[in-house]
Order: C-alpha cells, then structure tokens, then sequence
C-alpha cells in the first residue's frame, strides 16, 4: 500500500464515522420525537390548549402554562433584548479594550457558562426577597433575562464585530458622531445576527425550568396570569408534574404538552434562521 | 400657526439654506494648513518622529514614501481619524486656517466636516446613491429637500458621475463598478463641501480607466479645495501634484515643488525612492 491510498483509506473510514456520529444524533432524535407523538398526539386538540388544569387527566389542559410561558418569553424579550443589545454595542464600539474590558469580555463568556440554577436562586434573593417581587410572572422573568443577556450580549457583539469597519469610517468622515454610525449603518447591517442570537436565547429560556422552579413558580395555578405581579405556571413545569403523577392519562397529557412546546421552539428557531437569510440578501 | 412659520423662516435664515447657497458655482472652499512637530505614538511604537509640514491652499500635494513609513497615520491626523484608535498618542499642532484642530474647543464632527475623507476601497454605504451623498448633510440634521437635491446633484455633478447615475439615483450603489463606487463616494464628500479633502491611496483598488478618471477629478477640484493625496504611485504623484513630500520610517524626508522633487531631489534617499531603487 503506498502513501496516497493509505491516505485514501483515511479520507474513507474518516467519512463514515462521521456519517455514523451525524446518524446516530438523528436516530435518537426521530426516536424520541416519534415515541411521544405516538404518546402525545390524540391527545392535542383545541380543548386541550384552552382547558385550565384539572384533577382529572382527560379534562386537563395546558391553558395556564401556555399562557404563563407566553408572558414569560414576552417579558422576558422586554427585558434581555434593550439591555442585551445595548450592553454588545457599547462593548464592540465604545469601551477602549483594555484590561478591564478583557476581563468584563471573560467573565461574560463565563456567566454563559452557569448553570441556571444558580441564576435560580439569584433570582429567589433579589427579585422575589429583596425587591419583594413574590413568586410573580416579572420575577421569573427577570430571572430568565439574566440568564440570556450574556448569551445576547455575546451574539449582539458577533453580529457588531462583522461589519466592515470601513462603513464606520466613511461615517466618521463625513462628521458623523459615534451614534449616528451605529443607528444608521452598524444596526441594521448586524440586524440580522443580533435578532437570531435573540431569538435562538428566547427559544432557550422557553425551555428553562430549574431557575423558575427555584424562583416559585408553581406547578398547579388555577388561572392565567392576567398582570406581571400574577404567579404563573410555565409549560415545562406543567410537564414535569404531569410526568411525575402516576396516572397514564398524565403521560399523554405530559406527552401532548411537550409536542407543543417543542412546537413553539422549532417555530421561534425557523423565524431565526428566516431573519438571518432575509438579512443577509437585504445586504447584498 | 403663525409662530409655526416664523420657526421655519428663522431655521431657514440660520443654516444658510437658500437654494442659491447650495449651489453656487464658482466658490472657493480651499484651506490652508500646516503641521508643527508632530509625534505619533501607537502604545510604545513611535509612528511619526517629528513632522512639520506647510499646505497651501488649491494645491495638490502628495505624500509618498514605501509601506509602514508613516504618510498614511499622518494623512489621518488631519481629521483626526486615529482618535478612536487604541493607544494612539500625538504631540504637537495641527493648524487649519491658523486655528489648532486638536484644541480643547473643537468639535472633532465639526472639523470632520471641513476635512474630508476619501479611503483606499470604495466603501458606499448599502444603500442607494442618493442617499450615499445625502447621508453627510442628513447626519448635520439638514432636512430641507430641495436643499438636500441640489447639494446631491452638485456634488455628483463635480464628481463627474452624475451623467451616469441620474436616472436610476434610487438604485443601491453596491450595483455601482469600482471606480464609479469610488467616485460616488468623492461625491459624498463633496456635498458636505469641505475645504480640505484627504485622499488614501485612493485608486489602489481601481482599473488604469477609472483611475484616470478619478486623477481627471483631482486635478479639476483643486480649483475649489485643497488636496493631499497619499500614494504609492510615482507616476501618479508626478502626474497630479503641485507639492510631493517623501516619508520614510516616520520622518519627513523631503518635501517641496513635485517638479523638484521628481527631476532634482536634495537627498539621496529620495532619488533612490523615486527611481525605484529600493522601497
């Protein structure tokens, strides 16, 4: 055998464990999805999205937690999105890069990196305690925006960092303050990368359920909330407790919520990803 | 109602905006300005050593010299473009018209204003030629339409491009060639009309057509405005400069009438430049 089909051989076996790595994420996927819509999807019907909980599996609907995620993930994009997107922008484009901000650069790479539990109880010490916030919407709320912004702040200063700098200098040139530059050109080129990252960090905290389990959100609520200060119920919530009842009706119904927040978050992943490519043909 | 128009009139009075301004034909914008003992420093790397250097009004001067030798740092102090660039340290004057531009009392998007900037690459905004031109005046808050239309056809005019773009002026100027790219982008420096324009290497990116072009325009606008053009072109330095100056390792090697510096330079390592024989 001499060197260049040896090399071959490499390229080959290489190649196919690839394909057998990418198989076997997919199978397990397909598995897991096709188990519970075989579990789930008799079961979803439109009694089932506007019911509120009950005692009784086959009368039970996942209203409340649709609509405490809803506020959730409302709230919640009020808050990371302003504070996320701005925090990016002036790190990339206003603070001089020194020590300090090398290491404000590090330590928000790291608070991506903390379990959200710990957010969790972050959140259970300032927001409910000490603003006395209670075990309300706005608190789980604020609670999921911290967990993201470090999440936006890192893609809204990817997305900043992509535009050529040649567009800020013709700016600058022109006798353009630092703003203008950003409002003008540096916002809308990156627009496209900066809502991706938002919505890729709000399909995450739709699926979050520790940091709110710590915060106090419940898992029986007998209505939606209906102002931030209400408490709430989230679906993952809804589901964990449905799992742990031993009832087989509450498996379906576990089954059929999951379906449905899985729903929400390829939905918020497609409108994303249509963003990112509309974006990138507006540019070109 | 009344007080309504009565605003108007007086914002109309105060920023000059009769139609007449915006386009008279035959005004001179030029400017003079001069450089005292600059020193540039990026953190400890010292850039430029001690360059003093007089500009006169409606000339073009160039400043040569080979890669890394400074001309390109020191064209940028003249608008003050390396501010924002980290470790960036300067002593010295810079004076336009006698007043100091690094002075406490100076709006850096004022001076920006009176000196202008052309870069290396075309580099339109992506958006439409007309508002490529009118961004300069939209940004100074100049809302005036007609003032904004006459100003655009003005300088598309003097850029020698407006027989080529005024009938699709809404199309993106990214459709535009290089060199039409760049003169539009001379076009909107023009219509915030400066009095000094600075020119980087300006048709480096550009075929021998458009490049001949863009040294047509040169030579028109130092009618109106001062230009210093950095180039790594010879010939064109030779071809479109009144004044050269010659930069090596971030000193001011020699600086006078282009002809002489071209035909009989006083220092050696001029002449070695010039012809070729190293940088």
């Amino acid at each position: 055998m001499n060197s260049i089909t040896k090399n071959r051989l490499k390229d080959q076996v290489f190649k196919f464990w690839g394909i057998a790595c990418t198989l076997f994420a997919l199978i397990l996927l397909v598995i897991f999805i096709g188990d519970i819509f075989i579990d789930g999807i008799q079961r979803i019907d439109w009694a089932f999205i506007t019911d509120l909980p009950s005692r009784k599996a086959e009368k039970s609907g996942i209203y409340t937690a649709l609509m405490g995620s809803i506020w959730i993930l409302l709230l919640t994009a009020i808050i990371a999105f302003p504070v996320g997107v701005a925090a990016g922008v002036y790190l990339e484009e206003y603070s001089k890069k020194n020590r300090l901000s090398a290491l404000l650069e590090i330590n928000i790479s790291n608070l991506a990196g903390v379990p959200s539990i710990i957010y969790g109880l972050l959140g259970l010490e300032v927001f409910v305690r000490v603003m006395g916030l209670g075990a309300s919407v706005l608190a789980g709320a604020l609670t999921l925006s911290l967990l993201i912004l470090p999440i936006i702040i890192v893609a809204t200063r990817e997305a900043v960092k992509a535009v050529p700098s040649s567009i800020r200098d013709a700016s600058y040139a022109l006798g353009a303050s630092k703003w203008q530059p950003i409002w003008n050109q540096i916002l809308p080129a990156s627009g496209g990368g900066i809502l991706t990252g938002v919505i890729l960090a709000l399909s995450r905290a739709v699926g979050e359920t520790a940091p709110l389990i710590v915060v106090g959100a419940l898992a029986y609520v007998p209505f939606a909330p209906t102002n931030p200060l209400d408490e709430f119920s989230v679906l993952p919530i809804q589901i964990f407790n449905w799992i742990s009842r031993p009832q087989h009706g509450f498996i379906e119904n576990a089954a059929a919520a999951i379906i449905i927040l899985l729903l929400i978050t390829f939905v918020m992943n497609g409108i994303a990803v249509y963003f990112r490519n509309k974006w990138q043909k507006k540019l070109k | 109602m009344a007080k309504e128009i009565e605003i108007k009139m007086e914002n109309t009075i105060d920023k000059n905006i009769t139609l007449n301004t915006a386009i008279i034909e035959d005004e001179n914008h030029a400017a003079r300005i001069e450089a005292k003992d600059i020193k540039v420093w990026y953190e400890d790397f010292m850039a430029i050593k001690g360059i003093s250097i007089k500009i006169k009004p409606n000339t073009v001067t160039a400043f040569i010299g080979p890669s890394g030798c400074g001309k390109s740092t020191f064209l940028r102090l003249f608008n003050r473009m390396n501010d924002y660039v980290d470790g960036f340290k300067m002593e010295g004057k810079i004076k336009l018209e006698g007043k100091n531009i690094y002075g406490k009392k100076i709006l850096v998007e004022e001076l920006r204003k009176n000196v202008g900037m052309v870069f290396q690459k075309p580099n339109p905004f992506p958006k439409s030629i007309f508002e490529n031109v009118a961004y300069g005046l939209k940004i100074q808050g100049i809302k005036d339409k007609k003032f904004i239309n006459a100003r655009v056809e003005k300088a598309l005019k003097q850029a020698d491009l407006w027989d080529e773009v005024k009938d699709n002026l809404n199309k993106s100027a990214l459709a535009l060639s290089g060199g039409q790219q760049q003169r539009l982008c001379i076009a909107r420096t023009l219509a915030v009309e400066p009095s000094i324009i600075l020119m980087d290497e300006p048709t480096s990116a550009l075929d021998p057509i458009s490049t001949a072009k863009i040294e047509d325009l040169i030579f028109e606008l130092k009618e109106k405005y001062t230009i210093i053009v950095v180039t790594h072109n010879m010939q064109q330095a030779s071809r479109i400069s009144d004044y050269t100056a010659f930069f090596y390792l971030g000193e001011l090697i020699e600086y006078n009438k282009t002809r002489t510096i071209f035909t009989k330079p006083e220092k050696k390592q001029t002449e070695n430049y010039i012809t070729g024989r190293f940088g």
